[in-house]
């Protein structure tokens, strides 16, 4: 299926190659580099490309992309997915994925490739498996391996690969037996100009750390799991007790993992918690533009909208920004054309308020289009859609875990149309 | 540079023939550094490959992968390490066993092909799952290497997918598809077990798996919409399924074939094989995955091949996916955009999803405004045209482009909404982007063909722009429409012709073409105006550079100036040009894209890529369904060895169509001197009973009936048991195509009576109804009470139930009300302290199909009281759930019924010669 993969740093340089198969010449890259020219955006390159021999499957990620080689037909989302799967693991082992963490641990980032994949075909993707073939490097060790000649390869065999849940390790031991979960929320949404929301939705994600020793069988439930009718699991939830009952029955994974995530698309259980006033015009005489931003709370549930900042891409024609802002700072990127406001906490009483005028390069006519804005904030102790966790049991072991789940509400593509 | 290369390299052979393992380790980490970077490290070959045997693992992994990666290069020197991993193919450990078969078949070198093979055998049978798991990766590597090995590795492949661990199904199907997936029959045993450890294979065998199985169920199903084309085939002209890719003459032939096939199908309703059910539910859960790939394979299995009604399901998944990393939407909105040409109605609960965001990378934005294009219709064409014209404001001029082209697709689908898509269009002609405006341009000249009388002012405003406009495609298109439509403009267009011959030497070749075009059909409606303009066009024309600018204008001339030469055409030179020209249909790209398999690379590429296996079309009958069963005693959820060997034990019981776990056959019975007349009768299913059995030879039943003993002298113990066998008036045929059938013994008088289930076991033939069940416990000659012949299931257990429980079992007697249902006999307990009133059924989900009959309300449970009811359930045929809550007057409890295979009967009525017939069968 994978026959190569190539990693590709953003300057086209290739850093390192793979061959599950025959050796394919690094010259099939060139299709790539042709089409990455014509898309401008590393963004828009496509993901499939056809050339005369091979189909060249691709995911950027990190400024980097990952190039696989393909000969035969393959699901591309099969090839997609696995290449996400390899910088996540990356991310997971080192801590980025970037190109010089990966040149800085050449052999581990090769015995890594080497056991996810046989002969193109996933072999052990599972990262407590790979984990406990293959250590992940830290400073300490390769101290000492250095001075000893000791290895990061795993001295034992991998056990995990042989069991029927291979996501967890056999013998985990902990002094500290805590599980702790993170219910994220982040709100989609566009919001047109007069202020009516044109579309919202959110996407709810369970993050867990779990460390708890030995084999822990763990239920969660829900004060009102019927909010949830779109999710999907990590392989380790039984999907039947989740369907009969309405609760996550699992054998977690041991370290930290995705439990779930899930989709709530139905525009009424979506609030919006702020809402904005804003105008942005351009005058053809004098070649300026004026600026008016005003932000306030909405639908907040008594909670404080905190990390609040908007984001701005304007015109070409816009050379620089003279504003006021009443609360937090603002930049005009001349390059980019980015204007960034960063607000901080937001005031009830007090509305933060951006305005100033533009300055627009002379003899241009103006732009017909108003940028859109877009918006980050973040709402602690609160899950927007109002979805919590009732309570958390644990089987199978003796011992009383440490237990505890904290909501974050963000927003994730907020934008408004002006 | 060769000395400093090699002089380097010196260096590092030094440290490989240390004796010291850190020296060795840091040697090849540097070597496979230089294999990451993809410089040569080949002249290391013998140096390294010493190392093969290296105590130290992180060593010895690094010498494999030097090796699977040169060996090929390297052939005679690679020959030295063979024998190490042949050692460690006999390793006591499976990982060491495993480990050396996968370096073993990864070393691409043709010498060892039999010893990869011989390999490859063994592993195949090793006792661990994991080293059989390795031995079926390595299948297609050997097959890769030398393709003559096929018919010994087909064997092999055949070995490994009876194989019944999960580890080892998603690769030994990787294994069938590389190597020959055209071999489906090798699937038909297999077919029942793939489906049904399908949830637990990890996520990449998934896959594979599920995309084999859609192949499968297309060859071995029937069409669930059968019916469904057919209407759409009369209505609309759309084809479905059938023959997209066939001819359009053969369309008649087709239509007959189809009219057919409606008959048919009107006399016999579609009934959906259980194994397409068993299908299309176990792999819905997996809608659920976290995987994309596995989410989208389940999404285009259900595409293929569920009923219209189900299809649903799967666009909320999809829908989900959009979220994630930006190549994943891509190939998603790729397959969502095919998906919604055929099924709009799927995706329009989620049009909002597809709403577009500045920050949406372009070619994002392009698919989903296919996608919203193709969702568009009458009642949601406004949002959508909100939508657009917000977009249509972007600083993305691609996207903005891609938005007219939709704008301009969703005025020619949705009439109502044309002229206002057209003044919107025309309003955009006065944009400052020529691009906008251009795009505009060719939009509105394919509208414009639609109603041209109505718009000519139209026509004008664009005559004008012709100044100021410089794309070519705009300008072509300009010209053209005043060349079709001059007798709207009869004024302007003379003056167009004008300006354009003035610029004609500097315009683009498409922009000439239409000049000429132009100037010919001005000359032939108003030739006194336009006679020189024309000349002089043509004459340009005639010494151009391109030869096909020569050739039209060589050609026209001809055509139009009529000289002594020219033939009969030029008469008809106005019929040719002015003729009525047909309006152009503007079509999604994605239409007819759903013959190639969804979620596939073809289908993304809309090419056939190498390797891709075509999606049959569906059967026009279907195969015997016989084919997947399996064997009496592996059907059980248990595979032991030892259930095995006990089957081999039995022959003579061996029983192909019936899978009883319980082994109907005691030990009396294999005694039984006569027990051959047994195997004699039940290959005489079906066809026969047609007596009273009109749905008998739909059921895939194998009744299995006893034969009748002629001798009435037999000694008194024989013979009480052949009692048992005597004439049967109801035959219960079963309806999972498994498992025991009852017998019945009623008085030959037709009456459909329910009888206790078992009775006192008397000698008298004639004058008893007698119960008569064929598993063992009822063949001794022993009184037996009811319960005991039938397993008992729980539906609720006291701790759940608050201190109610309830047991139910399939009392294999007819439900009076509906001889379609099976009765289900509910035992209510009350173990609780208090009563509990007002047990009754609410709420009931089911499959499709699928009906209900509820048990009468139960008012009053008194407390450590008991109570039957019995409640009849029509499974279609399907060991799917029935699903309920069982309610009280205080709780509900959500419980559902799963039918066994095999307890699935309805009675036949037979009469005793019609049996005796059957019987001699």
């Amino acid at each position: 299926m994978i026959h190569s993969l190539f990693l590709i740093n953003h300057l086209g340089d290739i850093f390192l190659e793979k061959h599950w198969k025959s050796v394919i010449s690094r010259s099939v890259c060139d299709y790539f580099f042709e089409a990455r020219e014509k898309a401008v955006d590393p963004e828009n390159v496509p993901p499939v490309l056809q050339t005369p021999h091979h189909y060249l499957i691709s995911i950027y990620r990190g400024k980097l992309f990952f190039l696989s080689v393909i000969q035969t037909e393959v699901p591309p989302l099969f090839v997609i997915e696995f290449l996400h799967r390899v910088a996540d693991t990356f991310q997971d082992y080192f801590g980025e994925c970037s190109e010089s963490v990966i040149t800085d641990n050449l052999v581990i980032v090769y015995e890594l490739l080497e056991e996810m994949l046989d002969n193109g075909f996933p072999l052990a993707t599972e990262s407590n498996v790979l984990k406990e073939m293959i250590r992940p490097p830290n400073i300490l060790r390769s101290v000492v391996n250095t001075l000893t000649g000791g290895s990061n390869v795993g001295e034992t065999l991998p056990q995990g690969q042989l069991s029927n849940i291979p996501w967890r390790r056999a013998g985990v031991k902990y002094a500290n037996n805590e599980a702790y979960f993170d219910v994220t929320e982040e709100i989609d949404a566009i919001v047109d100009k007069s202020g009516t929301t044109v579309s919202a939705e959110i996407q709810g994600v369970i993050e867990a750390c779990v460390k708890l020793s030995g084999m822990p069988d763990l239920t969660m439930s829900f004060m009102n799991p019927r909010l949830l009718d779109d999710v999907s699991f990590h392989p380790c939830v039984r999907f039947r007790r989740w369907e009969s009952e309405r609760v996550l029955s699992f054998i977690p994974p041991d370290g930290n993992f995705t439990l779930m995530t899930y989709h709530i698309s139905s525009q009424n259980l979506v609030a919006i918690p702020v809402y904005v006033k804003q105008s942005i015009n351009f005058f053809e005489a004098g070649s300026c533009g004026r600026l008016d931003i005003t932000i306030g709370p909405k639908q907040t549930m008594g909670k404080t909208v905190e990390d609040l900042k908007v984001t701005i891409h304007m015109p070409k024609a816009v050379l620089n920004a003279n504003l006021t802002a009443t609360q937090g700072n603002y930049t005009y990127d001349c390059t980019t054309k980015m204007l960034v406001w960063d607000i901080g906490k937001l005031n009830p009483q007090k509305l933060p308020n951006l305005r100033g005028s533009l300055s627009m390069q002379t003899g241009v006519p103006n732009p017909e289009e108003n940028p859109s804005l877009n918006i980050d904030l973040k709402i602690q102790q609160l899950a927007i859609s109002g979805l919590k966790v009732s309570r958390l049991d644990m089987y199978g072991e003796k011992y009383k875990p440490f237990k505890g789940v904290k909501y974050v509400t963000k927003a994730g593509k907020f934008q408004v149309r002006t | 540079f060769i000395m400093f290369s090699s002089h380097r390299h010196d260096d590092l052979k030094e440290m490989l023939d240390s004796n010291k393992d850190s020296l060795k380790l840091e040697a090849m980490k540097r070597i496979v550094a230089m294999i990451a970077r993809g410089k040569n490290a080949s002249d290391l070959f013998p140096a390294v490959v010493k190392n093969v045997a290296c105590k130290n693992i992180e060593v010895k992994k690094l010498v494999y992968v030097y090796l699977v990666r040169y060996a090929e290069e390297q052939q005679d020197l690679a020959l030295l390490s063979i024998s190490t991993f042949q050692r460690g193919l006999k390793d006591p450990n499976q990982l060491i066993r495993a480990s050396a078969l996968r370096v073993l078949s990864s070393i691409r070198v043709t010498i060892i092909v039999p010893i990869m093979m011989l390999a490859i055998k063994e592993a195949a049978s090793d006792m661990s799952p994991y080293v059989r798991k390795t031995a079926a990766h390595a299948i297609p590597k050997l097959y890769s290497l030398d393709p003559e090995q096929k018919d010994q590795l087909i064997e092999v492949i055949e070995k490994l997918l009876a194989d019944k661990t999960t580890l080892v199904a998603g690769s030994v199907v990787m294994a069938f598809e590389e190597v020959c997936p055209e071999r489906i029959d090798l699937i038909h045993k297999n077919y029942r077990k793939l489906c049904n450890l399908l949830i637990d294979v990890e996520e990449w065998g998934q896959v594979v798996i599920i995309n084999m199985l859609t192949r499968y169920a297309r060859t071995q199903f029937l069409n669930p919409n059968i019916n469904e084309s057919l209407l759409e085939e009369g209505g609309s002209g759309d084809k479905t399924f059938y023959g997209s890719d066939e001819d359009e003459d053969e369309d008649e032939e087709e239509k007959e074939k189809k009219a057919e096939v409606a008959a048919m199908a009107k006399r016999k309703p579609y009934v959906m094989d259980p194994d397409h059910r068993l299908l299309l539910r176990n792999t819905k859960p997996l809608l659920q995955s976290r995987n994309a790939a596995v989410v989208m394979a389940v999404a285009q299995l259900y595409f293929h091949l569920a009923p219209k009604a189900e299809v649903g399901v799967i666009a909320k998944a999809l829908v989900r996916l959009l979220r994630s990393h930006s190549e994943v939407q891509y190939v998603v909105l790729q397959n969502v955009a095919t998906m919604s040409i055929k099924r709009r109605g799927m995706f329009e609960p989620y049009l909002k999803s597809f709403y577009i965001r500045s920050t949406d990378p372009t070619q994002i934005k392009v698919l989903k405004l296919e996608v919203l294009t193709n969702l568009a219709n009458e009642t949601n064409i406004s949002t959508i045209l909100r939508e657009f014209q917000t977009y249509i404001k972007s600083m993305d001029k691609d996207f903005v482009a891609a938005t007219i082209q939709a704008i301009g697709r969703c005025a020619t689908n949705i009439s109502e909404v044309r002229d206002t898509c057209l003044n919107g269009l025309v309003q955009l002609l006065s944009n400052r982007d020529e691009l906008v405006v251009a795009e505009s341009v060719v939009v509105i000249k394919k509208l414009l063909q639609m109603q041209p009388e109505k718009h000519s002012d139209i026509i004008k405003h664009m005559a004008k722009l012709t100044d100021n406009i410089q794309v070519p495609m705009a300008r072509a298109s300009i010209l053209w429409l005043i060349g079709e439509y001059c007798e709207h403009v009869p004024k302007i267009a003379p003056d167009v012709l004008r300006k354009m011959a003035k610029s004609f030497t500097n315009e683009e070749d498409i922009v000439k073409l239409q000049i000429i075009n132009l100037a010919a059909k001005l000359y032939l409606t108003n030739s006194k105006q336009t006679k020189l303009l024309t000349q002089y066009v043509l004459n340009l024309a005639k010494y151009d550079q391109n030869y096909d600018i020569r050739d039209r204008a060589r050609f026209i001339r001809q055509l139009i100036v009529p000289t002594e030469k020219s033939g009969a055409l030029s008469k008809y030179a106005k019929k040719l040009f002015l003729a009525l020209k047909p309006a152009p249909v503007l079509e999604s790209p994605f239409k007819d894209r759903d013959h190639f398999q969804l979620g596939s690379l073809s289908h993304l590429l809309n090419a056939k890529a190498g390797g891709y296996q075509e999606l049959p079309d569906w059967p026009e009958a279907a195969p015997d369904p016989s084919v997947r069963n399996v064997e009496v005693k592996e059907s059980v959820p248990e595979w032991t060895k030892c259930s095995s060997r006990e089957k081999r034990k039995e022959k003579k019981v061996e029983k192909p169509f019936y899978t009883d776990s319980e082994g109907e056959s005691g030990p009396t019975e294999s005694a039984d001197s006569e027990s051959d007349s047994a195997t004699g009768s039940e290959s005489s299913s079906g066809s026969e009973e047609s007596g009273s059995g009109s749905e008998s030879e739909e059921s895939k039943e194998a009744s299995e009936s006893e034969e009748e003993e002629e001798e009435e002298e037999e000694e008194e113990k024989k013979k009480k048991k052949k009692d048992l066998k005597k004439p049967m008036t109801a035959l219960w045929s079963e309806f999972g195509n498994i498992l025991p059938c009852l017998s019945f013994l009623v008085e030959p008088a037709p009456s459909p009576q329910v009888t206790p289930v078992n009775t006192f076991l008397s000698n008298s033939l004639v004058t008893d109804l007698e119960g008569l069940s064929l598993s063992d416990s009822v063949l001794s000659p022993a009184t037996i009470a009811p319960s005991s012949t039938l397993k008992s299931y729980e539906l609720l257990h006291r701790i759940t139930g608050e201190g109610l429980s309830v047991e139910y079992c399939f009392s294999r007697q007819p439900f009076s009300p509906d001889a379609n249902m099976v009765a289900v006999q509910m035992q209510f307990t009350n173990n609780a302290s208090s009563d509990t009133k007002n047990l009754h059924i609410e709420d009931v989900k089911l499959q499709s199909g699928m009906r209900v009959k509820e048990f009468p309300e139960i008012e009053l449970l008194p407390a450590g009281e008991t109570a039957t009811a019995v409640m009849g359930i029509d499974f279609c045929d399907s060991t799917q759930a029935a699903n309920f809550q069982l309610c009280t007057h205080t709780r509900k409890f959500f419980v559902s019924i799963q039918p066994p295979v095999g307890e699935l009967m309805r009675p036949v009525f037979l009469t005793e010669n019609e049996f005796k017939k059957e019987q001699g069968e």
